[in-house]
């Protein structure tokens, strides 16, 4: 059916775009993609290019020693397992959340929704300290946590609080729509069926939201990684301690070592770049299985 | 059910690693700083960790974390686990020992030369050829004259920039207080970026170019020469001064719970000897031991400095009426806008 529906769209817009009429006049084309490229070009390339090229001005060598420097080796395995362990939770927070939106109905849902938006409108920076507030040593727990001897801020559990925070609409962000499009008929039918509850949502539910799922996490651990602002209140600055990659980007910059500074930097950036490599592998996966799901859908019919 | 233990597991994980990182920490030192001073103890601390290795046998390895020292006190009062502070000026140790209780209100008479193991001073930064022409303070408050100086509400280095201009303008006005007052308004109209720590006011000048001088630390400014190049920029003296005392203590509360009182104590006194003295002067901070000083004598411009003691009585008093919210900055900072 759709795939009809779809077929006859493009025909239509071909011929759309063949009228005269209905076409917009070459030079406003060439004018829109001019600024468009050139916006692309001064406002993301130019920069990320920057990066690059500043980081390998003083030679290969000392790129390599930047990284191999040890406080940039702590920053980085602090910053793999602070994500490691803030992406996971929100992982499974994301899932529940969404799947308590879409498939069930109570009271306060809207609420709810509109609570997992917060991180988005609230500054980083006011998130780290609000942690500083709660758990600092003159906050609300602050006495209660030094006298068991333990750390929350300025030691990993903060910076991990912080990471949580920020990053924590992303996943249930990704999965609500999509689960909400998708509808509770396949959950119904299996549950008359005689599933469980467990069975429903691993052999139903999953494998519809796979690759939401996995394009959630992915923009969550961009975000973990390369978060500043909160985790910068929280961390304390303690070089081979609680600094993370772009903490420590900043101190190396603040030490005038720039090539150094923008070798870290550079990590980043490949950082970001193979992010988006994964995220438009898995729109394509997306959009293969939602074909193929169509094509099936139109062989029963 | 079974995500609800994950997520149990996930969590006691990351406790255990937050109690870890305390647990393992024991031989480790973390001395909370200023901004300018990373340079001079990352060869310090290597020198103490020699010294310390000699004497006892034990390994030490000290921590730093730097930025600007109003910040950086509240980060100790929030609970951040400093054994010693070695700050930018006495009041930022105050408030540790007012506001969060982690040591006694007479700290500062613990360790020789009000627990200043080093001193410095206030002095210009410009372009090279000094195109502008600065020569004193004075023309800092000419009209077109572009000043760089960090936030005296985040940075210690700041406050004393703030103070030296206010000193000069009582003495050149015959202490006329509302004459000062007027001469650092001007001052500070000129003011382009307020960073919120010298050196990321240093960086703001050298680097991005902004500004036609910058009001720096003594020692910031030959380091920023040094790195950055001496063809760049030039340093100018201005007829008087300040004497900037930063001060250093240990954390009495932190090192009684971790049991690192002896060697924090150890680590400050060590700034005092032949050695912290002579890597004190190698990295432009004066050093207090006259023997040490006349060797780095010929590298220290000759400067006519007062204190803050006797110009503005001390540390607490200046705090209260300049730097105190609706102190005297807040009031000429909104004027200047």
């Amino acid at each position: 059916m759709s795939a009809h529906v779809a077929a006859r769209w493009t025909t239509q817009t071909r011929r759309f775009e063949k009228n005269a009429a209905t076409r917009e006049p070459a030079w406003v084309k060439a004018a829109l993609m001019t600024v468009a490229l050139l916006f692309f070009g001064l406002f993301l390339l130019l920069p990320l290019a920057t990066v690059f090229a500043e980081a390998l001005r003083k030679g290969w060598q000392v790129y390599f020693a930047a990284l191999a420097e040890p406080d940039a080796r702590s920053a980085m395995v602090l910053t793999l397992l602070v994500a490691a362990i803030a992406v996971p939770l929100n992982l499974i927070f994301g899932l529940a959340a969404a799947w308590a939106i879409a498939k069930f109905d109570f009271r306060g849902k809207q609420l709810l929704t509109t609570l997992i938006d917060l991180p988005f409108s609230v500054s980083p920076v006011i998130a780290g300290l609000i942690y500083v507030l709660i758990f600092g040593a003159q906050g609300w727990f602050g006495p209660w946590l030094i006298e068991n001897d333990i750390k929350m801020i300025f030691a990993v559990p903060g910076l991990v609080l912080a990471t949580v925070f920020v990053t924590f609409p992303f996943v249930a962000r990704e999965l609500i729509p999509l689960m909400q499009a998708q509808g509770r008929e396949e959950e119904e039918a299996a549950i008359v069926l005689g599933a469980s509850g467990w069975k429903t949502f691993w052999y139903v539910t999953l494998p519809n939201i796979k690759w939401g799922l996995i394009y959630g996490v992915v923009l969550c651990n961009a975000r973990a990684m390369g978060e500043f602002g909160a985790v910068s209140v929280v961390s304390g600055h303690i070089r081979g301690r609680t600094n993370t990659l772009p903490l420590h980007v900043e101190i190396l910059y603040n030490e005038y070592q720039f090539a150094a500074a923008f070798a870290v930097a550079s990590l980043l950036a490949l950082l970001a770049l193979l992010t988006l490599v994964i995220k438009s592998f898995v729109e394509w996966q997306g959009r293969q299985s939602m074909h193929t799901s169509q094509n099936i859908s139109e062989v029963i019919q | 059910m079974k995500f609800f233990l994950l997520s149990r597991l996930i969590l006691s994980f990351a406790l255990a690693v937050g109690i870890n990182g305390a647990a393992s920490a024991q031989t480790a030192l973390l001395n909370v700083s200023y901004d300018p001073t990373r340079e001079f103890y990352q060869d310090f601390n290597a020198a103490f960790a020699r010294h310390w290795k000699n004497q006892t046998g034990e390994t030490v390895i000290i921590q730093q974390s730097h930025g600007g020292a109003g910040k950086q006190a509240r980060a100790v009062i929030d609970g951040l686990e400093a054994d010693v502070v070695t700050l930018a000026l006495a009041y930022d140790i105050d408030a540790i020992a007012g506001k969060a209780r982690l040591i006694p209100q007479d700290w500062q008479s613990r360790l020789p030369y009000n627990s200043s193991p080093y001193t410095s001073t206030i002095v210009f930064l410009v372009r090279k050829g000094n195109p502008k022409g600065i020569k004193d303070w004075d023309d800092l408050v000419k009209p077109g004259v572009s000043v760089i100086t960090p936030n005296p509400k985040t940075s210690g280095g700041a406050r004393w920039n703030y103070l030296a201009a206010w000193g000069y303008a009582l003495k050149q006005y015959g202490n006329d207080e509302a004459k000062a007052r007027d001469f650092v308004t001007r001052l500070y109209k000129n003011v382009a970026v307020l960073d919120s720590g010298a050196r990321g006011s240093t960086t703001t000048f050298a680097e991005r170019g902004i500004g036609d001088v910058l009001i720096s630390w003594e020692n910031e400014a030959f380091l920023a020469n040094r790195e950055l190049g001496p063809d760049r920029l030039e340093m100018v003296v201005p007829s008087l001064s300040i004497l900037a005392e930063p001060p250093v203590t240990v954390i009495d509360k932190v090192v009684d719970r971790r049991g690192t009182r002896k060697i924090a104590e150890a680590y400050l006194r060590y700034l005092y000897s032949e050695e912290g003295q002579n890597l004190a002067g190698k990295h432009y901070y004066r050093p207090h031991d006259p023997k040490i000083m006349a060797q780095y004598a010929g590298q220290f411009p000759q400067v006519n400095l007062f204190t803050i003691d006797e110009v503005f009585g001390g540390w607490a008093k200046a705090q209260q009426i300049h730097f105190a919210d609706n102190g005297v900055f807040d009031q000429i900072y909104q004027l200047g806008r």
